[in-house]
């Protein structure tokens, strides 16, 4: 569909993408301000940015983050991957309704419900809540995102390219390692992103899993903020914006640019032939 | 194609008749889209009544002309009328003209039936049980009648093509647009729907325009047909004329098969032409334009069905060619022989199977002769 | 091979087994002790110890008080109740206003496109938290929003927002609006734009276009946002408890009440199962919903 573009469409575009913006927008400028009162302007200033990099409780929380992101995605990648090639290869097995409703469940059971379900299975196992709990637990979750990812490009890709690797003398485990793999592999890359944020973001299910011994970022965040505005949020605020604008608009490039090689590669090839 | 007018002594050719009023007419319609001239300064009559065939390659602007008739897009420059009144500011749900998609465009969330009832709902003066008596007859014509319950997946392709056409005919319009709207069909279901379409615009009387690239389609079906290059009308005439007298080599071409032999005016009589065409070669005699000059360049197109091959040089025949059978296409009901002169230069000829041969008449290498009459080709000079 | 399949089968299929399937057991089971004074705070505990007279007094032990309690103290259906119907009208809102940008963005030039699509998925990947704690500044009553009202002369008195269900609404619109624009962008995007030249080739104008042909068409879309918002929002405990005050009651930050202020496993665990049940009727619908649309496309 691609016909006049209206008055009333730009309209709603810039309105759409003002209320979009313009919180995220005033967050940071605002983390600039030199006043304690978060919504009264009193001359640009970093200092609630040196204020936030002295907080060691802020720095603390942002390794354990950074610890259980990086960890639980890998486990989430490596298990989402394994859990996609069951969903669309491994064929029929007993019990196989069951398990894609294990893969399709967590990603729309309210937070609050799996996260109470964790922590009452790690208090029953006698498990020592911590980073370790919360790795688990963000793994679980965000393997079924990785599953659904991995699957949609896995029901996509044409199959005979695994049948001719089978032809041509692979083990059906070569074949995935040297066909499937690499072509599944920018599902696979996403799936892994998509993990790191929805590690990196969670509040809720963190709060249940971890214990007294370890405090995330978001957990951190949401205790200041219950409490009200706080400018050094806005600073802590304004660096994670930036950190993930840059990666997004970085990877977007990166696939952009891989793209138009490829095109160009495909009019060079056409020209010569 | 000449079709019976109401009186059978004369044939339906308003075009001939200066007291017509033609239903449309374009008046040096130029359309631009940004550098890119889609339409250049065309000037063309439609006549009520005609099935018209707009034929060319694609992006010859056939499409957009037939846009601009529908009211999707309008002329950069000169003035579209129907029936004698500019239809410029007249916007497409407004035009007493319906088009039929090349996509069929079915509204995949509508019964067969309510596709075809949209556009008389739309219309606001019918009652229910008018349209619903207008929708059953137009599903009559089509064949579809027991059809009109299911939605557009559920009927093939070719009934898909019949839903369509009677969408765009239920609304009677004045002007009928159909755009490739036999292109999706299989080859043979194909062939069979030419001869309804032009059963139902016979029928009803309604003026088709189609616009297709098929140029046997379009000589099957279409009283007149435009033969289009590059945004401009080559030549404009019935298909019998588009195919025995082409006016340029583009048309020939386009158009059939055809020989084509350059070549230069060596002599000029009155019973004819005769053109040099080929070092070593007998130079053809041919009828040609009255205004040709002595040594002027042109063009010898003959058809292959107009070559008759023999063994033995043919006596009493205007032009004879020999040579050797380079190459044989057996079609079934005829064979095409490409036939190499001493020159190099190979020509195309077509004979009739007419007769069930264990044993074909010429075979590869033989030495033949073409021969055809002084008026079985025509000489160009475009 | 057969092994390795089987591995491969087994590995992820034990973990969702123990780690998501087990513990609702465990929720369920607890919903259905009693509350103690103890380590756990449930009795009665499995003790595998006590041979069979333990296993028959840990059934007998079971009961369904918590959810009898449910029904008997006005707090929790309330906070059912207003929880869905907060879900129902803000996922209304948030489809009146994901409409307008999806048409706008199906409409603009494809080679815009991309580029509109990442603006609306950009702030998804910004943290949740963050972006609705960016409300409390401007909703406040010295807030950015109240500051230019009175600025203007709107309004001679600050305006009371934040903590109120208005508040909710605007972060949940705020929060969800790409949940809601993508699925319906992605319906308007494969419309066949000759179906509206038909439209209107019949004597549709524009607009009867649209809701005759565009809206029924982009039905699939519509349908799959509002679930994708409704469902997560029924069960949401972030944006209430930031933005919603005291006076907004939602079943999410009832629940964390129980479990963290009150301690209260029995019930907390009691009002999981009903919230779980309450939501198990869209998902089903939700689920088959998307298998049709994916039987259609094929």
């Amino acid at each position: 569909m691609s016909r006049r573009f209206s008055w009333f469409n730009a309209t709603s575009l810039t309105l759409g993408f003002v209320f979009l913006y313009l919180p995220i927008t005033i967050l940071v400028i605002y983390s600039f301000n030199s006043s304690k009162l978060v919504t009264v302007w009193a001359g640009f200033s970093t200092k609630w940015y040196g204020v936030l990099f002295r907080d060691q409780a802020y720095l603390d929380a942002a390794v354990i983050t950074l610890k259980v992101a990086l960890v639980s995605s890998t486990l989430a990648t490596i298990l989402g991957t394994m859990a996609a090639w069951v969903l669309v290869r491994a064929g029929r097995f007993r019990g196989r309704t069951l398990f894609s409703g294990m893969i399709y469940a967590p990603l729309v059971v309210p937070d609050v419900i799996t996260g109470l379900s964790l922590l009452l299975l790690f208090i029953a196992l006698g498990l020592n809540r911590g980073i370790g709990t919360i790795i688990l637990a963000h793994a679980t979750f965000s393997m079924c995102y990785v599953s659904v990812v991995v699957s949609s490009r896995l029901v996509s890709f044409d199959q005979s390219l695994e049948e001719a690797a089978l032809d041509l003398g692979c083990s059906p485990f070569d074949a995935f390692r040297s066909v499937t793999l690499p072509i599944i592999a920018p599902a696979v890359v996403s799936g892994w992103l998509l993990s790191f944020t929805l590690s990196l973001d969670d509040l809720v299910i963190s709060t249940f899993a971890s214990g007294p011994s370890a405090t995330t970022l978001p957990m951190k965040i949401y205790s200041q903020v219950r409490l009200g505005l706080n400018p050094e949020i806005n600073a802590l605020s304004t660096i994670l914006i930036s950190l993930v604008t840059i990666g997004v608009i970085a990877s977007s490039l990166i696939s952009k640019r891989a793209s138009v090689r490829r095109q160009r590669q495909e009019q060079q090839a056409l020209a010569q032939s | 194609m000449t079709r019976p007018d109401p009186s059978p002594t004369t044939v339906f050719a308003p075009w001939d008749d200066p007291d017509e009023p033609p239903l449309i007419r374009f008046d040096n319609v130029t359309k631009r889209f940004g550098d890119f001239t889609a339409i250049s300064g065309l000037t063309l009559d439609i006549y009520a009544r005609e099935f018209f065939a707009l034929l060319g390659p694609s992006g010859c602007g056939k499409t957009t002309l037939m846009r601009m008739l529908a009211g999707f897009e309008t002329p950069s420059e000169g003035v579209i009328s129907l029936g004698g009144q500019d239809i410029g500011p007249v916007p497409p749900n407004k035009r007493p003209v319906n088009m039929m998609f090349q996509s069929y465009a079915l509204f995949p969330h509508l019964s067969v039936a309510d596709n075809i009832a949209f556009g008389l709902k739309r219309s606001g003066n019918m009652t229910r049980q008018q349209i619903s008596a207008r929708v059953d007859e137009m599903l009559e014509l089509v064949q579809l009648g027991k059809f009109g319950k299911r939605k557009p997946h559920q009927i093939s392709g070719g009934q898909r093509q019949r839903v369509a056409l009677a969408r765009a005919l239920a609304k009677a319009p004045k002007l009928l647009l159909l755009d490739e709207p036999l292109a999706a069909l299989d080859k043979k279901l194909r062939a069979e729907t030419q001869f309804e379409l032009m059963d139902i615009q016979e029928k009803l009387g309604t003026t088709f325009v189609i616009v297709t690239h098929d140029q046997e389609e379009a000589m099957t079906v279409a009283s007149r047909v435009a033969v289009m290059d590059h945004g401009r009308l080559v030549q404009v005439a019935t298909p019998e004329r588009i195919y025995e007298f082409p006016n340029s080599r583009y048309v020939a071409d386009f158009i059939g098969e055809v020989n084509l032999l350059d070549g230069a005016v060596l002599r000029k009589t009155k019973a004819g032409l005769t053109i040099s065409w080929a070092e070593g070669q007998p130079p053809i005699a041919a009828q040609g334009p009255e205004d040709l000059q002595k040594g002027a360049n042109c063009t010898f197109a003959i058809r292959p069905e107009k070559i008759t091959i023999s063994s033995d040089k043919p006596e009493g025949c205007a032009n004879a060619l020999s040579g050797r059978v380079l190459d044989i296409g057996y079609l079934g009901n005829i064979s095409t022989y490409h036939v190499e002169l001493a020159n190099g230069q190979v020509i195309k000829a077509q004979m009739a199977n007419n007769r069930r041969l264990s044993r074909r008449a010429f075979s590869w290498d033989d030495e033949v002769w073409l021969s055809f009459t002084d008026s079985a080709g025509v000489v160009l000079t475009a | 091979m057969n092994l390795r399949r089987l591995a491969l089968i087994a590995v992820p299929y034990g973990w969702l087994l123990l780690l998501f399937l087990v513990p609702f057991g465990i929720v369920l089971k607890i919903s259905l002790s009693d509350q103690a004074l103890a380590i756990p705070p449930y009795t009665p505990t499995f003790d595998l110890a006590g041979g069979w007279a333990g296993i028959k007094s840990f059934f007998t032990g079971l009961d369904l008080e918590n959810f009898t309690y449910l029904t008997t103290d006005n707090l929790y259906w309330k906070a059912y109740l207003s929880s869905v119907w907060i879900a129902t009208l803000s996922t209304l809102l948030t489809l009146l206003a994901g409409y307008p940008i999806a048409y706008a963005m199906a409409r603009a030039r494809p080679e815009w496109r991309p580029t509109l699509m990442m603006l609306v998925i950009l702030p998804f990947w910004t943290s949740f938290l963050i972006r609705i704690y960016a409300w409390i500044g401007i909703l406040g009553q010295t807030g950015y929003l109240n500051q230019l009202l009175l600025w203007s002369g709107l309004i001679s008195k600050p305006l009371v927002i934040l903590n109120t269900p208005v508040a909710v609404y605007i972060g949940i619109i705020y929060a969800y609006l790409p949940f809601m624009v993508l699925p319906i962008y992605a319906t308007l995007e494969k419309l066949d734009s000759d179906l509206l030249e038909a439209a209107e080739d019949l004597g549709c104008s524009r607009f009867s276009a649209f809701w005759l042909v565009t809206f029924p068409l982009s039905r699939p879309g519509v349908i799959a946002g509002c679930f994708l918002v409704f469902i997560p929002v029924v069960g949401e405990f972030v944006i209430p408890s930031l933005l919603g005050g005291s006076r907004t009651l939602m079943i999410g930050k009832v629940l964390w009440d129980e479990f963290f202020s009150n301690r209260d496993w029995p019930t907390a665990s009691a009002v999981a199962v009903v919230l779980l049940l309450i939501l198990i009727v869209p998902i089903i619908l939700f689920q088959r919903h998307q298998q049709r649309q994916q039987e259609l496309d094929a």
